[in-house]
């Protein structure tokens, strides 16, 4: 019988074929995580297992984004303390300015294609724009894999995106991902993979976009299957394959003919209405960055339309590149130049003010568009603030103007 | 005697416990003090051991801190029932020894500030004269919840449930 990227996947790691709805225990391949979580991790490994080795430390990798640099001397504490298990157990760690973990593992190209890559993170859905079951977990389930390397996971029922057309004008991956949860709402895609048909056009990172956003609509995996430039930088494995035979629990279609950019309404991540519905409401902070939107391309697009504009003074507009790699990109031709120079703040590569724990936190009755992945009351900031979210391109547009504004109709 | 303390659907990670009170940002706090801080001050202030949780749909949605389970279980949750948890929600709460129960028509039939009586053993929920059946919790959630969590349950036996 035909299988989906996801079956593939689990049934190479199991050693035999899976079907939906069976739990298996296997080995990851990779397993992330990052300083918010990690010193808890050791916490469990070491007083509730008693250990104090991990079992393979080759399958771990650590990456410090979330509050870096350190913000409080408890968090500094926290980030030493993991420094020094690294070091003593031999586990690779990206410390403060690589860049957020979601990226890092892709550029590293610790995530490859048809790789079990687990994440004490929910936004590990992202390691499917590169064809890898990326999945998010908490802190025992990777504490459990620290201590005897293996976890247990039920295998899910896939369902497919069928894509058709390309984008319009003004309109990109994240209108795109913000669409989805629009059509399949915050929990259509519970237990389930998402597997994104009809995009192989789509460079690596719009899939990123999207797959960091699967998690949105309660998905378990967000996959794309190989191609393009993932075929050429990444290795896949000849058992991964789009199988004509396999079966999808349910099949979305959209045309990218008919989309209009998009914004989702605070506090929920569904609550998604086209862009135009919302055109001239005031904002006091703009952010530009996160694992959804902050690479070089998104800030690319964000200076195009800032060229020769400035920020308005009623808006503060954080820009914070997803990775070094990406700032280096940005710095290498004139993107960081026309940011700051329009009045951009440029902070650490990382989460930045993504969760709200530092660099831009709301005050009380702030209004931000974010073009992050998440907008739940008090994620930022005061629970009275709230947040919007939003392509790149409409970030910077509404940036110019300190209003909600549509890049297209933007007067130059 | 048990308060039922009764939310909406969608009910995120953010509401259970808010990034800033994460035990990262707050090591020498009790997380169990932050549940609910913002979202159901109620709650936050007047929730004792044993209480119940009824939710709708996708109770946990969000991120995957661990903390929001850990908060409740400090509070000492007697359970949550739920028409539909959030999956990486669910395993937290199995890996803890939490027990979440889907069970669409009790939850329907369960308002806020209702008091009851809940009897885990035979799964049920006895309220007014009434008593409402609640669905075997999976032989596997089960093992876990009895041993104590997953970390205890790989202690004991020496490998993961299923393996
Ligand atoms: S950027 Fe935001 S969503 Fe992405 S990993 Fe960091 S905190 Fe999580």
């Amino acid at each position: 019988m035909g299988q989906t990227l996801t079956e593939q996947i689990f049934s190479h790691a199991a050693g035999r074929p899976v079907v939906p709805g069976e739990l298996v225990v296997v080995q990851p391949d990779v397993v992330m995580s990052h300083d918010s979580l990690t010193p808890g991790i050791i916490d469990i490994l070491q007083n509730e297992f008693g250990k104090n080795e991990v079992f393979n430390p080759d399958q771990l990798v650590f990456v410090f984004d979330h509050v870096t640099p350190a913000s409080t001397v408890g968090t500094a504490d926290g980030q030493n303390r993991v420094r020094a298990f690294a070091k003593q157990q031999n586990i690779r760690l990206f410390d403060i300015g690589r860049g957020i973990c979601h990226q890092v593992l892709v550029e590293e190209g610790i995530a490859q294609p048809g790789l079990i890559v687990l994440g004490a993170d929910s936004h590990s859905t992202s390691y499917g724009a590169v064809g890898a079951f990326g999945s998010g977990m908490g802190s025992t389930d990777v504490a459990v894999i620290w201590a005897t390397g293996k976890t247990w996971l039920r295998v899910p029922e896939t369902l497919r995106i069928q894509v058709s057309g390309r984008f319009r004008e003004g309109v990109g991956p994240k209108d795109l991902a913000l669409y989805i949860g629009r059509v399949l709402t915050i929990s259509g895609a519970t237990y389930q993979a998402i597997e994104y048909h009809g995009l192989d056009w789509l460079p690596l990172y719009g899939r990123q976009t999207l797959s960091s956003m699967a998690v949105e609509l309660g998905a378990k995996a967000g996959i794309f299957p190989p191609s393009g430039e993932v075929f050429d930088r990444f290795q896949t494995p000849e058992w991964l394959f789009v199988d004509p035979d396999a079966h999808y629990g349910q099949t979305i279609e959209i045309n990218l003919e008919d989309l209009e950019p998009q914004i989702a309404l605070p506090h929920a991540v569904d609550r998604v209405v086209d862009l135009s519905s919302l055109v001239g409401t005031p904002i006091q902070q703009v952010f530009l960055g996160t694992c959804t939107n902050g690479r070089y391309e998104d800030l690319r697009q964000a200076a195009d339309i800032l060229t020769g504009n400035q920020v308005s003074e009623k808006v503060r507009f954080i820009v914070t590149p997803a990775s070094k790699t990406d700032l280096q990109r940005a710095m290498a031709d004139d993107t960081i130049n026309i940011l700051v120079q329009a009045g951009a703040v440029l902070t650490t590569p990382g989460c930045g003010v993504c969760m709200g724990r530092h660099q831009g936190t709301l005050g009380k009755n702030d209004v931000c568009l974010s073009t992050g992945n998440r907008n739940f009351r008090g994620r930022m900031g005061d629970p009275s603030s709230s947040i919007y979210l939003v392509s790149p391109a409409v970030a910077a547009a509404s940036a110019i103007t300190g209003v909600v504004t549509d890049p297209r109709y933007l007067e130059r | 005697m048990a308060r039922i303390w009764k939310f909406g659907s969608d009910v995120d990670t953010d509401q259970i416990v808010p990034g800033r009170y994460a035990p990262y940002m707050r090591p020498n706090e009790d997380v169990g003090n932050a549940a609910f801080i913002e979202a159901n001050p109620l709650f936050n202030q007047q929730a004792v051991p044993g209480d119940i949780i009824v939710a709708e749909n996708n109770f946990g949605c969000g991120s995957s801190r661990e903390y929001a389970v850990t908060a409740l279980c400090r509070r000492q949750v007697g359970v949550i029932i739920a028409k539909s948890f959030a999956r990486i929600f669910y395993r937290n709460a199995v890996n803890l020894g939490l027990v979440l129960v889907e069970a669409p028509q009790v939850v329907d039939q369960l308002s806020d500030g209702d008091i009851c009586v809940l009897d885990l053993d035979q799964n049920r929920i006895l309220i007014r004269d009434k008593e409402l059946v609640l669905p075997e919790i999976s032989p596997f959630a089960r093992a876990i919840v009895e041993a104590g969590g997953l970390v205890a349950y790989i202690q004991r036996h020496g490998f993961l449930p299923g393996e």
